[in-house]
């Protein structure tokens, strides 16, 4: 092992800089304003304080029966009451998953103190990821057509389940008229949306919502993720997530996200949680090809498109598969950029279950609130790291730590990679 | 803003499906001839539908070489989309193993997904509609497949062996536009050389039927439906539901040429904006769909009264009709009135979120050929709706720039913006 100073991303193959550093002379974006709904918490807050004392929000399903199914545990987000955030127009036509949006970005927008109404319609944009959809509205409307007929379903079901209609219904709300975008790119999209929220805050639009929501926990929906072969069927919430682990036995799914603020930090007003840094995206090799996956080099991208050397990173939010096969890539991935325990690593969405495209704009939010907070929440419920995986992963209690610069994992299924580095913001001084 | 990178995006090769004609070829002549690919649905019984209409494209999937394994892994509009990727590579000349795959990514625009397998299933799982708790034991192993349309993009990859960056956008009937938006910024600003992009779309499926039988947003013309899509004609009465693909190569220019690739034009500017209005309605002065375009010329750099020809969303809605001649009006001015517009959705209805890239296909060939395609079954003009649509009959004229725009469900607007290469 050379330097731990040694600039990383430059040095390997195909980890060349995605601009070869003509973003460095572009006006930093910072993240002025979280909003959040997880299974462990409703609220920024609430959930905070919970991911740090390793509270769990992972537990049997209470939506539907799920008796039936193999797998029945989930992380459903707690205590959401839609008609005390939702108008009640909104309210017939809207899924599960849009409420939450809603109401995370209303709360994103409040913390970024921002008032809408008082910036340029033009200036504003929206850009969220999603995975599945409204798949419960979907779900009812379904059910109407082939037990009732066409005549039964909704008007509202054209726009209600697609996977266009958070961004459309955040901008509808908030009267933002600028550029708008939806990712679909399974777990990895809360990433990809904030990089793209990104470009375009770069291109002069001065604030763009984003982030990730999903929620698929209706029998339809969960009898699709069944096929994929990776959800947990274990019963036992302590025991059922386990990324890492040598007793992983897959994941459990879990609804919510978050939704984030992005603004020029030139233009923001108060304090900003961090600055997006530095983005990564890559995808896997075709299967059978023998050439390496892809999530180191969207790592090593993501840092130099940061400016950063390996050494500036204080902790790694992995995106924690829970999969033996996709941990010990994950594992390497991370060793080989910092060296065998060369740096904290933590999950905490094992307190939330995996949110599909909410679960790395959480993760991002976790980040930040690491940076302002100077601690490392835990990942929970890991007895014994698999053989191989040499990573210091936070266990069990919070680590405290000045954490200025941070790194996000995150994968989508079928082979999508993605990084993103959050670091403290520290305003410029503009010489006179 | 200003594009202010130096790297130029060019398209080098296409695949198209859509109704009328498998292959970018068979695509323009239905085009250039005015012939319309519009009829009564033949998926399925349309019988209890208000709206029986749709453009069907005769697609075998076995004849187009897909594997037995691809078929059933693969729904329809994944199938459309490998196979039109297959067509846009041998088209430019693009071998896959000649290049390095990390600098290869992968853009693709859907509005509805897997939406065709998905009902296919949830009609088994759930017995008809009988069973609330749908069974997963009846479920096909690749339902996730579906659940999760970015598996699209990750076909497309494996098609190509692409390594870059890979992402499905989904932004309802704008996806085609914004799809290819995406790739072209994804090249300019170095994250890739080469971005295989477009969009598919296969939603002629009963529950697609159904939630646009709900807004009457589709055209009740049952009776006549080789002429059932009227956009800008006075006797319109709603879109023909449609479906298709495009997938092109994008290059850098500087790529393209150390390659000697064939060029049909150049991405120059792109934007998208959004209404903030309503989920599925258009306010008539059209001002969000006038800002992109606003703002794409000016990314392009180019002023209002360079564009030759505009190749409208005209999805043959009343409202869409107005709010986007309206849109031409206040961002080109009175040079709107100059230009050539036409719809194809009149030949090849409108295949949702694919329907944007079939445009840019069309657009593209436009300017290669020389040609502007018509808007069919446009007898009489809405007399609301002034311009110059290029009725009936193509039309030959020198296109250097071409506009291309989008408007779709979720009030997204998007104008994207082609060049000629000298």
């Amino acid at each position: 092992m050379s330097g731990s100073r040694e600039a990383t991303g430059l040095d390997h193959d195909g980890g060349r800089a995605p601009n070869d550093g003509a973003w460095k002379a572009q006006p930093a974006v910072v993240v002025t304003g979280v909003g959040v709904a997880a299974p462990n918490g409703l609220g920024r807050d609430a959930f905070w304080e919970a991911t740090v004392e390793g509270r769990s929000g992972i537990g049997p399903i209470t939506r539907f029966d799920p008796s039936s199914y193999p797998a029945q545990l989930a992380g459903e987000v707690p205590g959401y009451d839609a008609a005390e955030h939702i108008p009640s127009r909104l309210l017939a036509q809207t899924d599960h998953m849009t409420r939450l949006a809603l109401t995370a970005a209303e709360w994103a927008l409040a913390d970024a103190g921002v008032d809408p109404k008082e910036l340029p319609e033009f200036g504003m944009g929206v850009v969220t990821a999603s995975a599945s959809g409204g798949f419960e509205f979907g779900h009812r409307e379904l059910e109407k057509l082939w037990s009732k007929g066409s005549e039964h379903v909704s008007a509202y079901q054209s726009f209600a389940w697609f996977y266009a209609v958070n961004t459309g219904q955040i901008s509808i709300r908030h009267g933002m008229r600028g550029p708008t975008g939806v990712l679909v790119t399974e777990q990895a999209g809360g990433l990809d949306a904030v990089a793209q929220a990104r470009r375009q805050v770069r291109k002069g639009i001065p604030l763009v919502v984003t982030g990730g929501v999903d929620a698929s926990l209706c029998p339809w929906g969960w009898t699709a993720q069944i096929p994929n072969g990776r959800l947990s069927t274990s019963r036992e919430p302590a025991a059922a997530f386990l990324p890492f682990d040598a007793g992983a036995i897959g994941y459990v799914p879990g609804e919510g996200g978050a939704i984030l603020v992005l603004e020029d930090a030139s233009a923001a007003r108060g304090e900003a949680y961090g600055e997006i840094a530095g983005y990564g995206a890559t995808f896997d090799p075709r299967p059978g090809s023998g050439r390496q996956p892809g999530l180191r080099r969207a790592a090593e991208i993501a840092l130099a498109d940061a400016g950063l050397e390996r050494g500036d990173v204080d902790v790694v939010f992995a995106d924690a598969a829970g999969v033996v096969e996709l941990d010990r890539i994950e594992a390497e991935a991370i060793s080989g950029i910092f060296g065998p325990f060369g740096v904290p690593v933590t999950a905490p969405k094992t307190m939330t279950g995996r949110l599909y495209s909410g679960g790395a704009a959480l993760d991002l939010v976790s980040a930040l609130m690491s940076i302002k907070h100077g601690v490392i929440p835990p990942t929970t419920n890991v007895q014994r790291l698999a053989e191989g995986i040499d990573l210091d992963l936070v266990r069990d209690a919070p680590r405290e730590a000045p954490v200025r610069a941070a790194l996000v994992l995150a994968r989508g299924y079928g082979g999508f990679n993605a990084a993103m580095v959050v670091r403290r913001h520290t305003p410029e001084r503009t010489p006179r | 803003m200003p594009n202010t990178s130096d790297r130029r995006v060019v398209i080098t090769g296409m695949g198209v499906i859509a109704p009328g004609g498998l292959g970018a070829k068979a695509f323009w002549e239905l085009l250039t001839s005015g012939r319309t690919a519009t009829r009564t649905v033949s998926f399925f019984d349309p019988n209890p539908f208000r709206s029986r209409v749709a453009a069907e494209a005769d697609f075998d999937p076995a004849a187009e070489g897909l594997s037995p394994q691809e078929i059933r892994r693969m729904d329809r509009a994944a199938q459309l989309a490998v196979v039109c990727t297959r067509e846009c590579l041998v088209d430019s000349g693009f071998a896959t193993d000649e290049h390095d795959p990390t600098r290869v990514g992968v853009s693709v625009g859907t509005a509805v997904g897997a939406t065709m397998s998905l009902e296919q299933e949830y009609v088994v799982v759930s017995d008809g509609g009988q069973q609330w708790l749908t069974d997963h034991r009846y479920a096909s192993p690749h339902l996730y497949d579906y659940l999760v349309p970015s598996s699209f993009a990750r076909d497309v990859a494996w098609e190509v062996g692409a390594e870059g960056p890979a992402t499905v956008i989904s932004t309802g009937c704008t996806s085609g536009l914004d799809a290819v938006g995406h790739a072209m910024e994804l090249i300019r600003e170095g994250s890739a050389d080469v971005m295989i992009a477009g969009a598919t779309d296969a939603p002629i499926s009963p529950i697609t039927l159904a939630c646009f039988d709900a807004i009457k947003a589709t055209t009740a013309r049952n009776d006549d439906p080789e002429h059932a899509s009227r956009p800008f004609d006075n006797s319109r009465d709603g879109f023909v539901l449609g479906e298709g693909a495009a997938m092109f190569v994008l290059e850098e220019l500087g790529h393209a040429r150390r390659r000697n690739a064939q060029i049909y034009a150049e991405l120059v500017g792109f934007a998208s904006r959004s209404n903030a209005f309503h989920m599925t309605g258009l306010r008539p002065d059209g001002r969000e769909m006038a800002e992109a375009i606003r703002v794409a010329l000016g990314d392009a750099r180019l002023p209002a009264d360079s564009v030759d020809y505009i190749n409208a969303h005209g999805s043959g809605t009343k409202q869409n009709d107005r709010h986007e001649t309206a849109a031409f009006k206040r961002s080109l001015g009175d040079h709107a009135y100059r230009t050539p517009v036409s719809s194809i959705k009149s030949m090849v209805g409108h295949s949702l979120g694919a329907i944007g890239s079939i445009e840019i296909a069309a657009s593209a060939l436009a300017i290669r050929h020389g040609v502007v395609p018509p808007t069919a079954n446009l007898h009489e003009r809405d007399p609301e709706c002034d311009l110059d649509y290029t009725p009936l009959v193509a039309r030959e004229k020198r296109l250097d720039v071409v506009l291309s725009v989008g408007s779709g469900f979720g009030g997204f607007q998007s104008a994207m913006i082609l060049g000629r290469v000298a």
